[in-house]
């Protein structure tokens, strides 16, 4: 497995969340992506946004700006 | 042959629409089912459709959009998903069995009641009943936009006005209009739209959905697997997921993306002005033939459907010979719409429809002007 990061982790109740996040994640150079869901942070299963921690204030501010729907943002080592 | 079906499905696609098909059939993985480049790739394709359909229809939202498989799917989920135990719902004479069959249903097993707006004999809708028909226990209209059978547009600024003033939801079937015309749920008012994307948007069949004002709260009609909240017994609340149990239909609904983006392109609105010259050019042509009875109103803004009889004769019968010896492919008998039929007196013999769609041509026009009045002379 890959040596273990800690990285910013944006949680959304839909998929449709997640796009729309990615979609202004594109267009406004968040830093980032879509990764599967951690177990760390629920035993479901779902898409969020993974990124450095360095980027965690452009995540929270395109979340806020967007309008987005989100469950929460934590910071992991994944 | 010449395809006048268009109210049942458009038959005519622009290439693009195909082509995107057989793309994510080849590309796409699972929607919402997890991060690897397939399955990531479905997501946004689905979502880039749901951005599409709210510009188009005037949504608040792309996440607003629920894809379900046709008009009735949507229909059935929005009655299902609003109409409780004991309530009352208006509903209209022009309405299709997508709406009417799910309101029977929701009588015998909810006991929830319909009134409904009467059509006279000539097929016109008494708005002046309206309001007599509001009781207590009455909390939605559902109404269609246009009549599938004879292309009469339903008022809907007066249905929304009456909605408000009575404090009622408004739910429009738009299997008829939406991408034929220019529709703007919010202007209008409406609470749920319903459409279907293998008519006028031109898309495939196996796709459709329904656009939800925010803070509308339409329970889930079917549960199962959204790829998210697994460990929920329940339908996540969130909108459009809660209403998207399974695996959606990806690989049509990238085709009715590539067909809004071609709606975009030539602009509804011209669609609708060609597409009403057609039905103008061949309700002229056949209205004045010995022994040829219209349907509906010609006088106001319509849907390009022209809905007509040759004297006594079965519509099945005459439908035929025009696909038999003319190469004109139209709809007789009850479209669906049986409470429309029995106001027009219509019940037994039907009515051959013909609708026209973008694709059409005047001279298409002018040869099935010339085979109503070929068949209307032998009769």
């Amino acid at each position: 497995m890959r040596q273990k990061q800690l990285r910013v982790i944006l949680t959304f109740p839909a998929a449709v969340d997640a796009m729309a996040m990615e979609s202004y994640g594109a267009a406004h150079q968040v830093p980032g992506r879509l990764i599967p869901l951690p177990s760390a942070v629920s035993a479901g299963c779902g898409l969020c946004w993974s990124a450095p921690p360095e980027a965690r204030e452009a995540v929270e501010a395109a979340a806020q700006e967007t309008g987005l729907r989100t469950g929460g943002i934590y910071e992991l080592m994944l | 042959m010449i395809y006048f079906d268009n109210a049942a499905t458009t038959l005519q696609k622009p290439p693009c629409v195909a082509e995107a098909v057989v793309q994510a059939m080849t590309t796409l993985g699972n929607c919402g089912r997890g991060a690897c480049a397939p399955g990531l790739a479905a997501s946004r394709t689905v979502y880039q459709v749901r951005t599409k359909i709210a510009s188009l229809l005037g949504c608040p939202k792309p996440g607003q959009v629920a894809f379900t498989a046709n008009a009735t799917q949507a229909l059935n989920t929005a009655l299902f998903g609003l109409l409780k135990p004991g309530g009352r719902v208006i509903a209209t004479d022009w309405e299709h069995n997508s709406v009417l069959r799910p309101l029977h249903r929701l009588a015998a097993e909810r006991g929830v009641g319909v009134d409904f707006l009467p059509a006279g004999p000539d097929g016109a809708l008494d708005y002046s009943v309206l309001p007599k028909l509001v009781r207590p226990e009455t909390t939605a209209v559902v109404c269609t936009h246009a009549s599938n059978l004879t292309g009469s547009l339903v008022d809907l600024e007066q249905m929304a006005a009456a909605a408000k003033a009575y404090g009622l939801l408004l739910i429009v079937d738009a299997a008829q209009t939406a991408g034929t015309r220019p529709i703007d749920m919010t202007a209008l008012g409406i609470d749920v739209l319903c459409f279907t994307g293998h008519k006028g948007l031109l898309g495939p069949q196996g796709t459709g959905g329904l656009c939800i004002r925010e803070g509308v709260d339409v329970r889930p009609l079917l549960a199962g697997g959204t790829g998210v909240q697994s460990y929920s017994p329940g339908q996540p609340e969130e909108y459009p997921v809660r209403l998207e149990a399974g695996t959606l239909n990806a690989h049509g609904l990238a085709g009715l993306g590539a067909a809004v983006d071609y709606l975009a392109a030539v602009e509804v609105e011209n669609i609708r002005q060609k597409e009403a010259a057609l039905a103008r050019r061949f309700y002229e042509g056949v209205r004045d033939l010995p022994g040829v009875a219209v349907y509906g109103d010609f006088s106001v803004d319509r849907a390009a459907i022209v809905a007509l009889n040759i004297g006594e004769e079965d519509s099945g019968a005459v439908s035929d010979a025009l696909a038999q010896d003319y190469g004109i492919a139209t709809r007789p008998g009850a479209h669906c719409a049986p409470r429309l039929h029995r106001a027009l007196g219509t019940e037994q013999q039907g009515a051959v429809r013909f609708s026209f769609s973008w694709f059409n041509t005047a001279e298409e026009v002018d040869q099935g002007i010339r085979a109503v009045a070929e068949l209307a002379a032998e009769t």
